[in-house]
């Protein structure tokens, strides 16, 4: 579809909105990247549905505000923008960031944060499956991830860096269909719990915090779980407080509750599965 | 059309489900829309739709034949089986219109039958209409017997699903339960008859990702009788769903736990008896395992079960808006159609949503299934 | 020249089963009078010069030395094997690989000597030389060559000239023949469907063992539960046999119940496919089955005594092991085979297809007598055939027979020679209420066969196995029974290609005694194995100390079952049901038409 001039209006002298209605996502980013090069500092983008690679790659410091669903790899790549998303974001979201933010006011899909090398990523809702997996620290690069429901199995599956935060402030949301009366033979304990299966197998850098208790049985022989110690705490408080602000929420409610620390076992967790 | 029997095709794809809990009909526009949205995930050398609940009362206690053939003596090879096994109530081409986008259609053709006698029990009937069908399509060279059910119907064939969607004048069906499917096949070029769903008596199946266990799962369902015929790991979901629920009186819901089933650790953990009841489950089907990438919508008889692989490779998410209940591969595909459901969520590995008709709509449980009567746990 | 032997010759055959009437040349002579030295234990902390062992002893024992080899005749003298050859250099004079040879292939006079005759090239001097100063060659080709009439087949005749015997041997067949393993080739995930991190994702090997009904009768489970009114919890998580949990109470009556209801017969739980196959005690010394037993219980498998019964040092491990039933029905009675996990009625043996076998009195110490129940000193045969199944219909007696004396609470394996129609067989056997069969290819390993029909009789585990698979298939009773494949299983690879091939789990025995420290020189028969393991003698016996041993056998299997996990991963799987019988993921080379339509496999590139 070709690129419709009226979509773009300007409201303020580096303000612009963009109407995604039916736009292709090729079009969409198109428009993105021109006005960022035009020295947008704000860009609004409405009705989006489903387009991919929204800031994909993107290295110039634009706030990009999204009012809708974002398709898959948001934000992917990225290097140094703001993503304010109200609404939902697809799979991939923060896929190998190397700088920035992205605010998700909703929930994101599976393997967010995946390999994240640097940047933040802020979720209202809750994540799906493999979220912040294999996130690595580099020099001075330390992604975060904070997630404000509950996350899928496999969190933080071989981390090598960074901070995961679970919060659990809503409580995990069953799902809404087949409930009622639970038949004998419903697999117990699948989608109960804060952070699912196996949260940090693998993990042999960073540290994941969840706000509340942990059952060793969901996680990973590589985490060592602990109560997170003083030494956590400045770190925890900075990010919350960041957290909650943009989202309007009370630091001093999430932070009311004691955080249970994940760390890796070690950096070297299969050094002994090889023969020479 | 071509069929390629020897090898398999694997493939990533697009599906979605919309179902009206109440039993209320809707033109297949909507479906159409939501598969659109997701262009993206196909590569346009395949499409189709699975809808339920389109006949007129007359033909709804028939079973539907919906026949493609590649030439006019294939086509009357199959008519002459199909004469043969069933009783031909009414029959007629199945109605498209000309597209831009969709190449040369084989002939498509639909046969209203019933069994030839009246059989004493219903999986009497059934198992010979599974034994007809099978042998038809696996004898009949050029020709395929592509939809079976009562009362629903299958469209499929080689383009964006939105295209033959548009090509089987799907807009002027009604239906209380839409699939649709856009086909991202790898290595093959597509056929008519490859296209998805899938379809066995009312059992349909839209399928994105690979299972890897195929060959596993196809020499486990050759030992009762099915025939894999189509070399596609889809077709090995359809008949593990037909032996499972259909024929082994298992529910849905525990088909697909079974499918997709918890793992040795999991059933460990729990309490005795239902750990019995799974190990069990997990030695008798170990063959009925389906590893790999995927998630499928299955449609049957009154409702629609969305399922993804035990760790959950491949994405699927639900969502409900009034008496609509919808599936699809992404959360997009939804919201083109349905901008503002009540809820939405991703589903969890092995966990299946299914919608149902409520009871007030007709529905029930398919087939014998709701002879085990089931007493809530403690 | 005071050259010095470190042993008598003591030819102390059987390490195994003796086939019938194949009594070896040499089974005279005083039993070893030597007392442990430290020699014995197999450290290699000696220093220099300084040597070990009593000198006049060694100059004694060398004095009554002779070696067969040199009064024979001409006409059927054949070279020596191998080449014993001393860097005189390196050599710290410690003497201690003169005192660790059992095969007489050692001597000393101020220096070691060679006879190389003697010498069968099982390495156990160039292991335990502490300079790595001994080397074993082949003795280089002196015939003219022929591709007919090969070193082996002439010397063959040879030896049968100038002794009238049976060729015998032990280990499995070492002929050239196709191994199909090594033709097959494994499927990868690329793109269209993931592979699966084996390290992080979970990754089942979980088999279980026995018979399965083809459909769980799931009214029949609830009205079961309903009938005990177990209560239930779905949120409690933790061991599911946990003491002070109220269901506990009654629980192997509702157990068995239950399982009843559900039709599923007693089951073996397998943490990982490979079980260790039969060797009894007699073929095998007491510290090897030590090793093998606690191995497989750190391992949660299996393994199989063989039809020597079961010594009470392995009591600790029952839960863990497999008793044998053979022709011989050697130690077998009801607590034999209610002390056990399982029973296995031993038909054949892949090396020796047919053919019974005998452990001559000799080896009939008091300790291997009491386990086996017969008298000391007397010979144990073990007839050909079970004189009380000369049909199909008298095996289904006996596995019932032992099924009644278990309470039907074991799981019966029957195990089978690979033979040219064993899928017929194994249909039979698995229609007679077997709830396992056991294929043994032709290449599986023996303490003692005779080499013609180890080298000629049977065939191909792969082939047997593929065609086994599918026939149970066809007829629709491939959930009634669990099939092992067995007879030559060298690394997980095989093992992957068994298991795709349609195996349930797979039996290996050769591996682990490799792992033991078995350098394949195909002497077990002579009970002199240098390494103590296919020997009695208490001297050689105590070279496997199982508290070691049984850690390299863990090791093994551990290091095998990560490796399968890693071969689940990259084809995308998590289970080992879903690569059961997926012979999809299976591709051959270099294989006729007719070898890829019996394996199931398509050529690879297509």
């Amino acid at each position: 579809m070709p690129v419709e001039a009226p979509r773009k209006r300007q409201a303020a002298a580096n303000e612009i909105t963009i109407d995604a209605e039916g736009l292709h996502y090729r079009d969409l980013n198109e428009l993105i990247h021109q006005a960022a090069a035009q020295g947008a500092r704000v860009i609004d983008v409405r009705n989006v549905n489903g387009q991919r690679y929204i800031g994909a790659g993107l290295r110039l410091p634009v706030t990009i505000r999204l009012h809708g669903t974002a398709g898959n790899d948001l934000g992917v790549f990225m290097d140094g923008p703001t993503i304010e998303l109200f609404g939902n974001a697809q799979d991939g979201a923060a896929n190998t960031m190397n700088s920035g933010r992205i605010i998700i006011h909703g929930d994101a899909g599976q393997i967010c944060g995946l390999s994240m090398r640097g940047g933040r990523v802020y979720v209202r809702g809750s994540v799906g499956y493999r979220s912040g997996i294999h996130m690595k620290g580099y020099q001075d690069k330390v992604p975060v991830v904070v997630i404000g429901g509950h996350a899928g199995s496999f969190l933080g599956e071989y981390m090598a860096g960074g901070r995961i935060y679970v919060l659990g402030l809503d409580a995990p949301a069953a799902c809404p269909l087949g409930g009622g009366k639970e038949p004998v033979w419903r697999v117990p304990e699948r989608c109960r719990s804060l952070t699912g299966r196996y949260t940090g197998t693998g993990m042999h850098g960073g540290a994941i915090y969840v706000r509340g208790q942990v059952d060793p049985a969901l996680c990973g022989r590589e985490a060592v779980i602990s109560p997170a110690t003083d030494d956590d705490l400045p770190v925890i408080r900075r990010d919350m407080e960041d957290y909650a602000r943009c989202f309007g929420l009370d630091a001093g409610y999430i932070l009311s509750v004691p955080f249970t620390r994940l760390a890796p076992k070690s950096h070297r967790p299969y050094g002994k599965n090889y023969a020479y | 059309m071509r069929r390629n029997l020897r090898e398999r095709i694997p493939g990533g794809c697009a599906i979605i489900g919309v179902m009206s809990e109440t039993g209320r009909r809707f033109d297949g526009t909507t479906v159409i829309e939501g598969i659109r949205c997701m262009h993206e995930r196909s590569n346009g050398l395949g499409g189709g739709f699975a809808a339920y609940g389109i006949y007129p009362d007359d033909l709804k206690p028939y079973y539907a034949l919906h026949v493609m053939s590649q030439t006019h003596h294939e086509h009357e090879t199959m008519e002459e089986g199909i004469r043969q096994h069933f009783r031909i109530i009414h029959q007629e081409p199945i109605p498209t219109r000309r597209h831009p986008r969709v190449g040369e259609a084989p002939i498509l053709w639909r046969y209203f039958v019933a069994a030839p006698t009246d059989f004493a029990e219903p999986p009497g009937e059934e198992e010979y209409m599974v034994g007809r069908i099978m042998d038809l399509n696996g004898r009949v060279e050029g020709s395929l017997i592509f939809s079976s059910g009562r009362d629903m119907g299958i469209f499929k064939g080689v383009g964006y699903p939105e295209d033959i969607g548009e090509f089987f004048r799907l807009d002027e069906y009604r239906a209380y339960l839409w699939t649709s499917h856009g086909r991202f096949p790898t290595n093959t070029p597509g056929w008519w008859g490859g296209a998805h769903p899938f379809g066995l008596l009312n059992w349909s199946v839209v399928h994105n990702g690979e299972i890897s266990s195929y060959d596993a799962n196809r020499r486990y369902l050759e030992m009762f009788g099915y025939r894999c015929y189509m070399k596609t790991d889809t077709e090995v979901v359809l008949y593990l769903f037909d032996l499972l629920n259909r024929r082994h009186g298992l529910p849905i819901e525990l088909t697909c736990s079974v499918l997709t089933a918890p793992f040795w650790n999991e059933i460990d953990a729990m309490p005795p008896a239902d750990a019995e009841l799974w190990r069990a489950l997990r030695q008798v089907y170990a063959g009925a395992l389906l590893n790999g990438p995927f998630s499928v919508i299955v449609g049957f008889e009154g409702g629609m079960v969305g399922l993804a692989d035990r760790i959950m490779l491949r994405p699927l998410v639900g969502a409900r808006a009034g008496d609509l209940v919808f599936i699809a591969s992404e959360e997009a595909a939804i919201r083109a159609v349905c901008p503002s459901p009540e809820t939405v969520w991703a589903a969890e590995g092995g966990e299946p949503i299914v919608a149902r008709l409520a009871r007030s709509a007709g529905g029930s449980e398919p087939a014998s299934a709701h002879k085990v009567e089931v007493p809530a746990a403690s | 020249m005071s050259v010095i032997k470190n042993e008598p010759v003591t030819e102390q055959p059987a390490g195994g089963l003796l086939p019938t009437g194949a009594v070896p040349a040499g089974t005279t002579g005083s039993p070893p009078r030597r007392t442990a030295s430290p020699a014995d234990r197999g450290s290699v902390g000696v220093e220099r010069g300084g040597g070990v062992g009593n000198k006049e002893d060694l100059a004694k024992k060398t004095r009554q030395a002779v070696t067969p080899f040199r009064r024979m005749r001409p006409a059927v003298r054949t070279h020596p094997d191998f080449r014993v050859i001393v860097d005189e250099d390196k050599c710290t004079l410690c003497r201690f690989c003169v005192l660790q040879c059992s095969w007489d292939a050692l001597g000393w006079d101020d220096r070691v000597v060679p006879f190389d005759e003697n010498c069968v090239g099982c390495w156990r001097c160039v292991a335990v030389c502490p300079t790595y100063a001994i080397r074993i060659e082949q003795w280089p080709t002196m015939y003219r060559e022929n591709h007919n009439w090969t070193r082996f087949i002439a010397n063959s005749v040879r030896k049968q000239a100038g002794s009238g015997g049976k060729l015998l041997v032990g280990t499995g067949n070492d002929k050239p023949y196709p191994v199909y393993w090594d033709h097959l080739l494994i499927d990868a995930c690329q793109v269209t469907n993931p592979s699966i991190d084996p390290l992080r994702e979970p990754m089942e090997l979980r088999t279980y063992v026995g018979a399965k009904p083809d459909r769980v009768d799931l009214a029949a489970y609830l009205s079961a539960r309903e009938r005990h009114f177990i209560p239930t919890d779905h949120r409690s998580v933790g061991d599911p046999d946990r003491s002070g949990d109220p269901s506990a109470n009654g629980r192997p009556a509702f157990d068995r119940d239950l399982r009843r209801r559900l039709g599923i017969g007693p089951q073996l739980r397998l943490e990982t496919p490979i079980m260790i196959a039969a060797m009894s005690y007699g073929a095998v010394s007491l510290n090897v089955q030590k090793s093998c037993a606690r191995a497989v219980a750190e391992m949660g498998t299996y393994w199989c005594t063989g039809e020597g019964g079961m010594h009470p040092d392995h009591y600790p491990y029952a839960d863990h092991t497999i008793v044998q039933v053979a022709s011989g029905r050697f130690a077998v009675d009801a607590d034999y085979l209610n002390r056990a996990a399982a029973v296995e009625i031993k038909i054949g043996q892949g090396a020796k297809p047919g053919i019974g076998g005998h452990l001559p009195g000799e080896k009939v110490t008091a300790d291997i007598a009491s386990t086996r129940m017969i008298p000391e000193g007397s010979d144990a045969i073990s007839p050909a055939p079970h004189h009380d199944i000369y049909s199909i219909e008298d095996l289904r007696q006996l596995i019932f027979a032992i099924k009644e004396a278990t309470r039907y609470e074991k799981p019966v394996f029957v195990k089978i020679a690979a033979v040219h129609n064993v899928a017929a067989i194994a249909s039979g056997i698995v229609r007679a209420g077997a709830d396992a069969v056991v294929i043994d290819g032709f290449r599986g390993g023996t303490g003692a066969a005779p080499t013609m029909i180890r080298d000629h009789v049977g065939i191909p585990i792969e082939l047997a196995l593929a065609a086994v698979d599918d026939r149970l298939r066809q007829e629709g009773i491939r959930n009634r029974a669990t099939v092992i494949a067995s007879g030559s299983i060298r690394s997980s690879m095989d093992v992957v290609k068994a298991i795709a091939l349609g195996a349930d789990a797979v039996y290996v025995g050769t591996a682990a005694l490799i792992a033991l420290g078995c350098t394949l020189c195909q002497q077990c028969h002579r009970g002199r194995c240098a390494w103590g393991l296919t020997t009695q003698r208490p001297d050689l016996v105590k070279r496997v100390d199982p508290e070691e041993g049984w850690q390299l056998i863990a090791n093994l299997f551990k290091a095998w079952s990560g490796e399968i996990k890693e071969t689940l991963g990259l084809l995308g799987i998590n289970s080992l049901e879903s690569l059961r019988g997926n012979r999809e993921r299976l591709r051959a080379v270099g294989l006729s038409q007719a070898e890829m339509d019996i394996l199931g496999v398509k050529p690879a590139g297509r």
